[in-house]
């Protein structure tokens, strides 16, 4: 199957300021991403995942290597806006990324700066507005709006430009549990629609839900497989100070207390069936 | 205090002046306050007061939303009436030691609130009516021809707009800053005005901050969404003078001849 | 010394159209050396209620008496009020202002009247506190540090005034994993700290809330909903969920076990903690003292 995103050997480097030394936020990536696919990005602050998802959407280039995104080079200045227009994208603070005072302008925006007709944007608003379930709120000031309302806001704003693939940079870090919850319904069901979900978090529970999870280290891979396989390496993932699913820390602790259970529980439910067989 | 600043603001609605295109609204308000100027005497005066006292009503924004933005600026407004009140010559009405209120100036001071509150009235239906989206817009058609002449109006209308989005947003942070410096002890009330000054420091350098990373985000997000300046850019509202905006055309232009005759016949 | 919170209301835009009540009739005690967890969703009425206790709004109705000082008093001096308690701010790393970090943890205590020497002492102590290195830093401006840096100096700030009552509301929020663990440590060192002191942590996440506060506070639409152990305020999940909460993962565990007929106590919110009770359960199959108390909650 194609990929959307193909990043070669790619090396990102901050330059030295007064203060800082330059440091490389990425050391050498190479990543595939699938069309259609669901990729969650975890790791530590400084794990190089922000500086990962600017470079989807050529909000940054890279320094060596080469980033392909819908099979254009992001170097390429003549396909800056097909690249663009390509991967969509999220990010994590919901005030800073709306434009305009009003919701259905903003989600105009990008449309609008593609040049795109005034009858299909008016098509494409209505569309993205009501995927994000805000049609009710179209003629509303966005400050007023809750964070997760805000976020989806944010969301139709990038559907509305009709991306075939959508880079969320921590969407949900500033919102309350009902508003992650909001925002993470819409990912999967973009997903389902077949635009592919690149997801940066920190909550492990979110990134549970993805088909795939990469582990930023140091701006290298570190890990890279199923949520199962990675779940599964306890080890591992505390190496890196990052949460271990409740279910398979608590097998784990059960283990060394002489609880025999199945090998890779992950998910809650696995855990009781292990424990209290249903008859 | 910080809450109640309503200038600028977009009061959501869909009454007939919400429709209009926003050119006329632009061209309407800039003859209105023309006209605020033109008049000088009580006749025309009722009549401009009638004039915006309609346009209210049309608006349906409530009355008290539209005052409380004037309750800002009370100040400016108080000072214009008192200096005007005793600038004038004429037949003195009260003297105060040595200042005298004389019937001329009397007038001219409330001519002068009167012209002041009027136009900032007429200038917030305006916000009120038109979203910054469809001011820029409108703006951007207007001020066209100057970009001929090398005038950045797409930039310019580009910046009026976003500087409105932003003004919620750093009232917000404003006072969030306040209270948790407030809550470290700062002490915003008392003390000199050297002191006072000072004490400023605490909210202006995170505010300035936060105003910069604002900045920062939002190019970066208008970025990521093909923002590449004017060039090539639809509009999704189509802007299509239709009969009401003739209409309203037609209204404004009658008002005018009327307040202008008015001037030269008295 | 403890709170006393008497029936406070407030509400927001008082006589004008947009009027909305944020608290009403609140009322609610925190006893010397407590740790108080507070939850609800957002718009529940948390953060006023906060800014009440550390007198930056005042109710319109009811009083809030710290110790035997009532803060909503009309002539109450808010530096002495500030003098007991130090509310840490969402996003506390915003307030950052002054040029170096020594100065910037220094404010606080400045306010306060402190003299030179003591001030010192207390920026190099509260820094140590939040795991920072004082001769390392202490010159430094405090805006070339990462987020999860610059969220230590900001906390230190509060600190450094050496606060009996501690308020934080959400402080980690936005953070990762391992920085998220650091916050919440540091939070209970000072509490062990400073003898009798309160903590009033306000937190989305029920885990952290229900492995470190004694008793827990619900908020829903300004008013206490729920006010007890952490035990007995998850036993009642099903309100929670009617009001948009979660509960903890362990509860919803137990609760399930439960259910299935696994003797685990409800009340057993760490993971070794848990992983005990379920070994017992299963190696004995007899009940035993742990189990027994969960069942009857």
């Amino acid at each position: 199957m194609d990929d959307i995103v193909r990043m070669e050997h790619v090396t990102f480097t901050y330059p030295a300021t007064d203060v800082k030394e330059s440091f490389n936020a990425l050391n050498d990536l190479t990543l595939s991403i699938e069309k259609g696919s669901f990729v969650a990005v975890i790791g530590q602050n400084g794990s190089g995942k922000s500086t990962m998802a600017k470079l989807v959407n050529a909000l940054l280039l890279p320094g060596e290597g080469t980033v392909w995104v819908n099979g254009y080079d992001t170097r390429d200045e003549a396909h800056l806006w097909d690249v663009r227009q390509s991967a969509g994208m999220v990010f994590q603070n919901p005030d800073n990324q709306i434009v305009s005072s009003i919701v259905e302008d903003d989600v105009a925006f990008g449309p609008e700066n593609l040049g795109v007709e005034p009858a299909e944007i008016r098509r494409r608003v209505d569309e993205a507005l009501e995927a994000v379930g805000m049609t009710a709120f179209r003629k509303n000031a966005p400050h007023l709006l809750s964070g997760g309302q805000k976020q989806r806001i944010a969301i139709a704003g990038a559907i509305a430009m009709r991306p075939q693939c959508i880079v969320f940079d921590e969407p949900t870090a500033m919102l309350d549990p009902k508003g992650r919850k909001e925002v993470m319904r819409i990912i999967r069901q973009l997903h389902a629609e077949g635009i592919t979900c690149i997801l940066i978090t920190h909550f492990m529970e979110e990134a549970a839900q993805a088909d795939r999870i990469v582990i930023l280290n140091d701006g290298r891979i570190y890990m890279d497989g199923t949520p199962r396989e990675i779940f599964t390496d306890r080890d591992s993932l505390m190496a890196l100070g990052l949460d271990v699913p409740m279910a398979v820390d608590l097998s784990y602790q059960l283990h060394d207390l002489g609880v025999d259970l199945p090998a890779g529980i992950v998910e809650e439910e696995e855990l009781i069936e292990a424990l209290c067989p249903s008859k | 205090m910080i809450r109640d600043i309503t200038l600028g603001q977009y009061y959501p609605g869909d009454s007939i002046l919400h429709r209009l295109d926003p050119r006329i609204k632009i061209l309407a308000t800039l003859a209105y306050i023309i006209l605020l100027f033109i008049v000088n005497e009580w006749i025309g005066f009722a009549a401009c007061f009638v004039f915006l006292a309609v346009e209210v009503a049309l608006s349906k924004v409530p009355l008290s939303y539209i005052l409380r933005g004037l309750k800002v600026i009370f100040l400016v407004i108080l000072f214009t009436f008192v200096l005007n009140l005793f600038m004038y010559d004429g037949e003195v009405l009260v003297r105060i030691w040595k200042l005298t209120i004389t019937d001329q100036g009397l007038k001219r001071a409330l001519f002068m609130a009167g012209r002041l509150i009027l136009l900032i009235i007429s200038s917030s239906i305006l916000t009120f009516t038109t979203t910054p989206i469809q001011l820029t817009n409108g703006l951007e058609r207007l001020m066209k021809p100057l970009s001929k002449i090398g005038v950045p109006s797409h930039e310019i209308a580009m910046m009026m707009s976003i500087a409105l989005r932003f003004i919620p947003t750093l009232l917000d942070e404003t006072d969030k800053i306040m209270k948790a410096q407030q809550a470290r002890g700062a002490d915003f009330e008392s003390g000199n005005i050297l002191h006072r000054a000072k004490q400023m420091i605490p909210i202006l350098v995170p505010l300035f901050i936060s105003a910069f990373r604002i900045a920062q985000d939002m190019a970066l997000a208008m970025e990521a969404r093909c923002y590449h300046g004017g060039q090539g850019r639809t509009s999704m509202t189509e802007m299509r003078f239709r009969r009401r905006d003739y209409i309203t055309a037609v209204i404004l232009l009658l008002f005018a001849a009327g307040i202008i005759t008015l001037r030269v016949l008295i | 010394m403890s709170i006393e919170v008497r029936n406070i209301t407030h509400i927001y835009n008082k006589g004008l159209p947009q009027e909305s009540v944020a608290l009403k009739d609140v009322s609610f005690t925190v006893e010397d050396g407590e740790f108080l967890g507070i939850i609800g969703h957002t718009g529940s009425g948390k953060s006023t209620l906060l800014q009440h206790l550390d007198g930056l709004l005042k109710p319109d109705e009811g009083q809030i008496l710290i110790g035997d000082v009532d803060i909503t008093a009309p002539k109450v001096s808010l530096l002495a009020v500030r003098r007991q308690i130090g509310l840490v701010f969402q996003y506390p790393e915003y307030q950052l202002f002054d040029e170096t970090v020594a100065a910037d943890v220094a404010f606080g205590p400045r306010n306060l009247g402190l003299g030179q020497e003591e001030i010192d002492e207390r920026v190099r102590e509260s820094l140590s506190m939040v795991g920072l290195d004082y001769e390392k830093i202490k010159d430094k401006s405090p805006f070339d540090f990462s987020g999860g840096q610059k969220r230590r100096i900001a906390m230190a700030g509060v600190l450094a005034m050496r606060p009996r009552v501690l308020i934080l509301d959400e402080p980690t929020a936005g953070l990762d994993p391992r920085a998220h663990r650091d916050v919440l440590n540091m939070i209970r060192a000072y509490h062990k700290s400073q003898a009798d002191s309160i903590i009033i942590l306000v937190s989305h996440n029920m885990n952290d809330i229900a492995e470190y506060a004694d008793r827990v506070l619900v908020m829903d639409k300004g008013q206490v909903r729920m006010h007890g152990t952490p035990k007995e305020v998850f036993a009642r999940s099903a309100e929670l969920r009617e009001i948009g909460l979660d509960i903890p993962d362990l509860a919803d565990l137990a609760e399930k076990l439960l259910a299935r007929g696994l003797h685990v106590p409800k009340d057993a919110f760490t993971i070794p903690e848990m992983a005990q009770a379920i070994a017992m359960q299963l190696r004995g199959g007899k009940t035993d003292p742990a189990a027994e108390g969960g069942e009857d909650a």
